[in-house]
């Protein structure tokens, strides 16, 4: 297997290999944290600067990891990040860290994270890992991003707490979606975000596994 | 190689040193961070006492919020023993919280006094006022208290007649968001706005009740509409506004301040 290029680590996991979009991953934080713009930009780089240091780190060390505890170890680097990340942001952002609240501390078992230092920081070299990361992070932003510009703009007619389309409630004309506002919503448009990006990107496109097969049943039983 | 990597001495090492090198990090982050996030957390309680007080908002930045605070709020320790203003305490750097834990300055309550269940009371604690040319116009009280997951800390305002309320919010807790975590909906603490603590017989009457409060009756002035989903987070919220309000709380301070002997 020939080793992947900088760039293509860096750039494939935004459209080509979308965490979110292809693999599926992250989905909880991504519902959870994205009913404003603030919000996601802060969880986007938070988990990209974990995903792309404990990759690192974890690539860093990778030949010392015996095996049967390599699990633990990198989830004790992951978990050590990312209280430091939450210490930063207490200190740094109190307002939004008390929004953030538990996901902050919920990166340690996103699956992105490990899905990365399971699957190319064990294999891969520092730098490239590192890189990975930070593409990775970057296909999880730019689905975060999407969702809490579409969610709060349409729920709320805001953007970063600025007032974009004036509400009803506030004498404006804007009669806001509700439910954007809600966690479920976010299941909606990741589902029509994953189906736009499939039919863009065909390649994408899953083998069904079974195909339900004609309808068999005799006129009698009518 | 590889079957010295996977050793037992060697998964001992590699264990031991990659949890060292990660608790020095941590501790690190932690111990070098902590005079900002202390400072972080006393703002923030300025900042939710000023707003309680409904003298500010979230939008204010640090500067405003504590310039604000020194002008306008007086803070002032209050002897719950005696239910009288004490000076026995520094207001500024006396930690009400902390004493809770110190035997010297705190008692344990009995299981039927306990009802907002927080084990202990401290003796002295600080509450906070908003005067107007020499007047009571707001007297902000410190409340806390168990709610479903987590203790509920947050403050309750009354206005000058000591019964209207003025503003009430929570400033921590960690109950469940969306459910128990709407106690800091603005709408429904606005709801709180106006009722009164004290029913005819002087008795702490409010209350946060199951479903929405019927106008009509006579008890509607003492009541709350309970928050949907979050009976337990509704029932403990009771519980703790009237322990803070009642006997074992600031029952007798707030006595003592309406006869103008505190």
């Amino acid at each position: 297997m020939s080793q992947p290029t900088i760039k293509q680590v860096l750039l494939d996991p935004i459209f080509n290999n979308n965490p979110i979009g292809l693999q599926i991953l992250g989905i909880c934080s991504a519902l959870a944290v994205t009913s404003n713009l603030k919000t996601a930009l802060v969880m986007s780089i938070a988990l990209t600067l974990v995903t792309a240091f404990s990759s690192m780190f974890i690539s860093m060390i990778r030949k010392q990891i015996p095996s049967s505890i390599r699990m633990i170890v990198q989830m004790v680097i992951i978990a050590s990040l990312v209280i430091v990340v939450d210490q930063v942001l207490k200190a740094f952002a109190y307002s939004l860290s008390k929004q953030l609240s538990v996901f902050v501390g919920l990166i340690i078992t996103n699956c992105i994270v490990m899905g990365r230092a399971e699957a190319f920081a064990m294999a891969n070299p520092p730098v490239l890992s590192f890189f990975d990361g930070i593409g990775n992070g970057l296909g999880y932003s730019a689905m975060l991003i999407v969702l809490g510009i579409i969610r709060e703009l349409f729920g709320a007619g805001k953007l970063m707490g600025y007032t974009i389309l004036p509400v009803v409630n506030d004498g404006g004309w804007y009669l806001p979606n509700g439910m954007l506002l809600l966690p479920p919503s976010a299941f909606f448009l990741i589902g029509l975000i994953i189906w736009g990006l499939r039919m863009w990107k065909k390649e994408q496109l899953e083998q069904p596994d079974f195909r339900i097969a004609a309808h068999s049943q005799e006129k009698e039983a009518y | 190689m590889s079957s010295q990597r996977e050793s037992t001495t060697r998964t001992l090492t590699v264990a031991l040193l990659v949890c060292l090198v990660c608790s020095v990090f941590v501790a690190g982050a932690a111990v070098a961070l902590r005079p900002i996030q202390v400072e972080n957390r006393l703002l923030d309680k300025q900042r939710s006492i000023l707003s309680i007080a409904g003298l500010g908002d979230a939008s204010m930045s640090g500067a405003q919020v504590k310039a604000e605070f020194d002008k306008r709020i007086k803070a002032r320790v209050v002897d719950l023993e005696t239910g009288k203003f004490s000076d026995a305490q520094d207001p500024i750097t006396f930690d009400p919280l902390q004493s809770s834990k110190d035997p010297a300055l705190s008692k344990a309550l009995k299981g039927s006094e306990d009802i907002a269940s927080i084990k202990r009371r401290e003796r002295y604690s600080t509450v906070y006022m908003v005067e107007h040319d020499g007047q009571l116009d707001t007297l902000i009280i410190p409340v806390r208290g168990y709610g479903l997951w987590s203790t509920l800390h947050g403050f309750v305002a009354v206005k000058g007649d000591l019964n209207t309320v003025a503003g009430f919010g929570f400033y921590e807790h960690g109950e469940t968001p969306g459910l128990g975590g709407e106690v800091d909906n603005p709408k429904w603490r606005d709801l709180w706005l106006g009722k009164s603590v004290f029913d005819s017989n002087d008795k702490v009457a409010i209350r946060v009740i199951k479903g929405n409060v019927d106008r009509s009756s006579a008890t509607a002035v003492n009541q709350i509409d309970g928050l949907a989903g979050a009976t337990l987070t509704s029932n403990g919220v009771t519980h703790l506004v009237q322990f803070w309000l009642g006997e074992h709380g600031f029952g007798s301070f707030i006595e003592h301040l309406r006869a103008g002997e505190a």
